[in-house]
């Protein structure tokens, strides 16, 4: 009987094991991208901008054959999770890839990325080639640890022109118009907005702007700051009160949850028609010009910031999204890796033809001087209206997901969603990320 | 029956023990120790970059008060009863059908196979598109029925999910049973007929108690199996909309790499091993006694 139990217990381990598996997944790195060896290495991320980051590397490459770069692309939310995986293991990249706030924060304590402050002191060109409003992102406790490294990316509210002629109506300018707006385009058999809730970030561009329109920047930084019970701010409540407002109106098209945003589903559902408008991030700009060429270059595409909230102490002209994408360096990284890195950011990046490479892409690159470059281009209206919007605006807030910590973000778009899906009220949602702050 | 007498004497006696040995270092090279590994992580604080520190329980106390973990695992607990309901009986009636001679049904296993050789990421991709509302099947054939908003109504998903699921491994399973129904000897057939016994009494009387050990196998592997179904609803669906379904190993990957709380990721990891070793034993249990007997002793 022993043995029949040891046997059994050995067929139950092994279906066991199976779950154990799991806790594999996402740690290997690419071979040969260890850090402690050879070339400085760098993981970009796939999409928009993967064409011109690998232009702007062979470039470089091809001029300094003896400091390249080894360059490795992954999709955006697979990168995430396995650059840190790599960096916490001693096999990250030399260029670590990220969006500042509350991760770079986390990078920072573990001392994982070196401290770029003495380099950008000793070259004041690279300074001076940002926007100031941009490059104070990648600062820490006053130090600066990731510096910007492609375009600027404000949350913006496009809306599809062709729709809006037809009911006769103007892009809403105030939250009362938006929602006066609602009706009229289901009668017209249109989606007021389309949203690509499954992705669940989408849904966090609305609580941003409201909370940004209706209490100010501040509300957002005393959350970051973990300021005990810094949800509780009215702002708060009354944003995700007009969000369950505009729900019950219909505001979104049906389904809105099993649309998912990484497969683009929800830019289709605007140049289609289908839908009338679309809060979106200024990279979709590219997607469209790719997806949907006619539809941009016949002028059908429009863009304004979103709504004013009457009573809202917020700056219109406050912006959210994401100020850019960031350059850290791993602190990890051997001397000869950091040397040929840090040289490639002094004069390998933002060149003339990066710059150009990265306009001809649709996207407004995060640095001074710009201007006859954008004025040139054939998509100059968007990209002079973007760049504008972000060098005007009195504060550019972090998207929040990037600025809060891994935790607390996490648990932020989980219980949002149960918002959009009115599973939670504002009051469940307030008191369950109070309970996270300082997570 | 002189054959197996035979080499039942052997097994008796038994291979030499050694023959486990490389099994048994590999299983303690990628289960045993980082099992260890996992349960002392659960009582550290760690976010995988900075340093492991020892944390007591406090992993312990977040994950057990949690009350995401308890919808974890009423989530699981669903999938599990839903997954065993749906795919039990259609594997089973699938293997007994291909499991015949017949040239169209041989085609006919053929093509329910093929979900087999699919991927579960590459599945549930599929899915994702098919069932979008808006681009997806139900529009595309002008079908209003097939255009629900399948994968965000939280008191749908969990039903598409467990469909899904159903197809790619119900192949699988009636794989097994197959296999298994082509075990019984014909002569248990022939007699029945000689007795009179129409079709379903011979799937009753004698189809379904030789099938036993298999019906224990397959049982065991989707029981443990939904345990850890995790790529296909990772991709799917995220654990999305809300929590609904956020099953206890996707709940412990979001936590450990999402939320980067390795402490308690762990603790989570560990609470999923223990509820797979009970289920297993059980199960084995529920095989008897006298498994080591041959089904087909009274042939």
């Amino acid at each position: 009987m022993v043995k029949l139990t040891l046997r059994s217990a050995a067929i139950a381990a092994t279906a066991a094991a199976v779950s154990i598996s799991l806790a594999a997944c996402g740690s290997s790195g690419p071979a040969g991208s260890s850090a402690s060896t050879g070339s400085a290495t760098m993981w970009g991320l796939t999409g928009g901008n993967q064409p011109v980051l690998q232009k702007s590397v062979d470039a470089w490459n091809k001029a300094h054959p003896e400091e390249a770069i080894k360059l490795d692309f992954f999709a955006n939310d697979a990168y995430k999770t396995k650059v840190r995986t790599a960096v916490g293991a001693g096999q990250g990249p030399t260029f670590i890839y990220g969006w500042g706030g509350g991760v770079l924060k986390s990078y920072v304590d573990a001392g994982q990325v070196a401290d770029l402050s003495d380099f950008v002191k000793d070259n004041p060109d690279v300074k001076s080639r940002y926007l100031p409003s941009v490059l104070k992102n990648g600062t820490i406790d006053g130090k600066t640890y990731a510096l910007p490294n492609n375009n600027v990316q404000p949350v913006v509210l496009y809306y599809n022109k062709e729709v809006f002629d037809k009911i006769g109506a103007q892009a809403p300018k105030t939250w009362d118009e938006l929602m006066a707006l609602v009706p009229k385009f289901k009668a017209a058999g249109v989606a007021p907005f389309s949203l690509g809730g499954q992705s669940k970030w989408p849904d966090l561009m609305w609580l941003e702007y409201l909370v940004e329109r209706i209490g100010g920047p501040e509300v957002f930084a005393n959350i970051a700051a973990n300021k005990p019970g810094a949800w509780s701010d009215p702002a708060v409540k009354e944003a995700l009160t007009k969000i369950q407002e505009l729900v019950d109106a219909g505001g979104f098209i049906n389904g809105f949850s099993s649309v998912a945003a990484d497969s683009n589903a929800d830019q289709a559902l605007l140049y289609t028609g289908k839908a009338a408008m679309i809060l979106q991030g200024g990279w979709i700009y590219q997607g469209l010009k790719k997806d949907a060429a006619d539809f941009v270059s016949s002028g059908k595409l429009g863009y304004t910031t979103f709504p004013t909230v009457s009573g809202g102490k917020g700056d219109p002209a406050n912006v959210v999204g994401n100020p850019s994408n960031f350059w850290s360096i791993s602190s990890k990284a051997t001397e000869s890796q950091k040397k040929a890195a840090l040289e490639y950011v002094k004069s390998g990046m933002f060149t003339d033809a990066d710059t150009q490479a990265l306009i001809d892409s649709g996207a407004v690159p995060v640095t001074t001087g710009i201007e006859a470059k954008l004025a040139a281009s054939p998509d100059k209206d968007f990209l002079s209206y973007v760049y504008g919007m972000a060098k005007n605006a009195p504060n550019f807030t972090l998207s929040w997901d990037q600025a809060l910590s891994p935790a607390q973000g996490d648990a932020m778009l989980a219980n949002l969603d149960q918002i959009f899906l009115k599973k939670i009220t504002p009051e469940q949602f307030v008191s369950t990320m109070n309970a996270t702050i300082g997570k | 029956m002189s054959v197996s007498t035979g080499s039942r004497r052997v097994l008796e006696k038994g291979p030499s023990g050694w023959l486990a040995a490389p099994a048994l270092f590999f299983f303690l090279l990628f289960a045993i120790i980082p099992l260890a590994g996992v349960f002392f992580l659960s009582f550290t604080k760690w976010d995988g970059l900075g340093e492991i520190k020892l944390d007591g329980l406090s992993s312990w106390t977040t994950v057990l008060t949690d009350p995401v973990t308890g919808n974890a695992l009423w989530v699981t607990a669903k999938i599990m009863f839903f997954s065993f309901v749906v795919q039990a009986p259609i594997s089973l009636l699938l293997g007994v059908f291909t499991s015949a001679s017949q040239k169209y049904r041989a085609v006919l296993a053929v093509l329910y196979f093929v979900p087999l050789l699919l991927s579960s990421a590459a599945v549930a991709i599929a899915y994702k598109a098919l069932l979008d509302p808006n681009f997806g099947l139900g529009p595309g054939l002008g079908v209003p029925f097939l255009a629900q908003d399948w994968l965000g109504n939280s008191d749908l998903v969990l039903f598409v999910v467990v469909f899904v699921i159903a197809w790619q491994f119900v192949p699988f399973h009636t794989l097994i049973y197959q296999g298994g129904v082509r075990q019984i000897p014909a002569s248990l057939y022939e007699a029945a007929q000689i007795d009179g016994a129409g079709r379903v009494q011979q799937f009753f009387a004698i189809t379904l108690p030789q099938l036993k050990y298999t019906i224990i196998t397959s049982s065991t592997l989707m029981v443990v199996g939904s345990l850890a179904y995790f790529d296909l609803v990772f991709v799917l669906t995220g654990g999305g909309p809300g929590y609904s379904t956020r099953l206890l190993p996707l709940h412990m990957y979001l936590t450990g790499f999402k939320a980067n709380d390795m402490g308690a990721a762990s603790a989570l990891g560990v609470i999923l091993v223990a509820i797979g070793l009970v289920l297993a034993l059980v199960l084995q249990r529920l095989g008897g006694k006298n498994r080591n007997a041959s089904q087909l002793e009274g042939a």
